[in-house]
């Protein structure tokens, strides 16, 4: 069963584009959350993470942020 | 294994060394913490040849699709920790691992320079940014604060007037000191207001930034917004390059064939004390630094 995996990202940010670069390069499917154009899944990523930084990956549940490779790669299990 | 060339870097300087060193069939590495470097943080870009308007994104998107026409072994996401060099091996340590080649570009760029003030640490990411580019647009309908008076304040500035509900330029100098068009520009904005001769105090808030303290010309004043954007200049990514002669600022110094102190290792870009330092600048380094790189392994017959 994939993995839920959101992306919170604005389409401006060079991290935002490269983590979603990293997740398609390995075939794994994300749904992908423009916090520029939409306040309120703004405020929602600011409460999960507590913080106001992109890229915010929500990977079932568990909050990284920014382009944390070995994180993400572990919480994939790649 | 000892690669003929390592590059440090991945912005214009390092990604235009790699496509050179690919065309001429080096095997090389280039490692990197990004993709873009600076470049990537750059909102509009108007004087690079060829585009009359680029974003700073789209430009680093072309570049990069220039990088991986080729094969290129990119070790990504790695930081250098340390230089050495014995015999004619150079060393090249990260975080992860440990590589040597026989000539060695560094092209590691600069980075923002941080204010040194009560609450920066402690609001960064809560408020406090240093890339407009990135995060502006999480600060629609807010008032902000941007730090600094040159091209990058300017920059970011110019970025957030079209999405804040105010925008206050906090400017140590007397006078902003970027590009007069925009300068201009920014006058023309309704929402943008500037503080002359004003240093950052403090700044404070709750859970995330609420207010920012400045001397406004010996005034103590608060203003109160929820985004501060931090545009007060670069320092160079050279700490790890103490094997190499660097000025004062830090940047490595360089001769015009890209030479550093030590042989064999080269230098480009605004890691260098280059006069100028703009993306094609950069690019041009680049191309130039692997030249002499590729001169010198054929000259030593490595």
């Amino acid at each position: 069963m994939p993995k839920q995996i959101t992306v919170y990202s604005t389409t401006t940010c060079p991290y935002c584009i490269r983590v979603k670069q990293f997740l398609r390069d390995n075939k794994i499917a994300y749904k992908d959350i423009d916090v520029s154009s939409d306040q309120q899944a703004a405020d929602e990523m600011v409460k999960k993470s507590g913080q106001m930084g992109v890229p915010v990956l929500d990977i079932e549940g568990e909050i990284i942020v920014g382009f944390d490779r070995e994180k993400i790669t572990k919480a994939l299990g790649l | 294994m000892i690669y003929d060339l390592i590059i440090i870097g991945a912005g214009p300087a390092g990604i235009t060394a790699a496509i050179y060193a690919a065309r001429k069939k080096m095997n090389f590495i280039l490692i990197s913490r990004d993709i873009g470097g600076q470049t990537a943080w750059s909102g509009d870009i108007e004087n690079y040849t060829g585009y009359q308007f680029v974003s700073g994104p789209e430009l680093v998107a072309k570049f990069e699709e220039h990088l991986r026409k080729f094969e290129i072994n990119l070790k990504e996401n790695e930081a250098v920790t340390e230089l050495s060099k014995s015999g004619n091996i150079i060393k090249v340590k990260t975080g992860q691992a440990q590589y040597q080649a026989k000539a060695l570009i560094i092209a590691s760029g600069k980075r923002s320079r941080e204010l040194n003030i009560p609450g920066e640490k402690e609001y960064k990411n809560l408020g406090l940014t240093y890339c407009a580019t990135c995060d502006g647009p999480l600060f629609q309908g807010k008032d902000v604060a941007v730090i600094g008076g040159g091209n990058s304040a300017l920059d970011a500035a110019l970025q957030l007037v079209k999405i804040c509900s105010r925008v206050n330029i906090i400017n140590i100098s007397p006078e902003l000191t970027g590009d007069p068009v925009m300068i201009d520009t920014l006058k023309e904005s309704p929402n943008a207001t500037v503080f002359n001769s004003s240093a950052v105090k403090r700044i404070n808030g709750d859970k995330f930034v609420k207010a920012i303290e400045i001397d406004f010309q010996g005034k103590p004043m608060t203003l109160a917004v929820s985004g501060i954007f931090v545009e007060i200049g670069l320092i160079p990514n050279s700490d790890f390059a103490s094997l190499v002669k660097r000025n004062e600022a830090g940047e490595i110094m360089v001769d015009a064939r890209n030479n550093t102190s030590v042989e064999g290792i080269f230098s480009a870009g605004d890691v260098t004390d280059v006069p100028e330092k703009q993306i094609i600048i950069a690019a041009g380094e680049g191309s130039k630094a692997l030249l002499s790189a590729f001169r010198y392994l054929i000259s030593h017959k490595f």
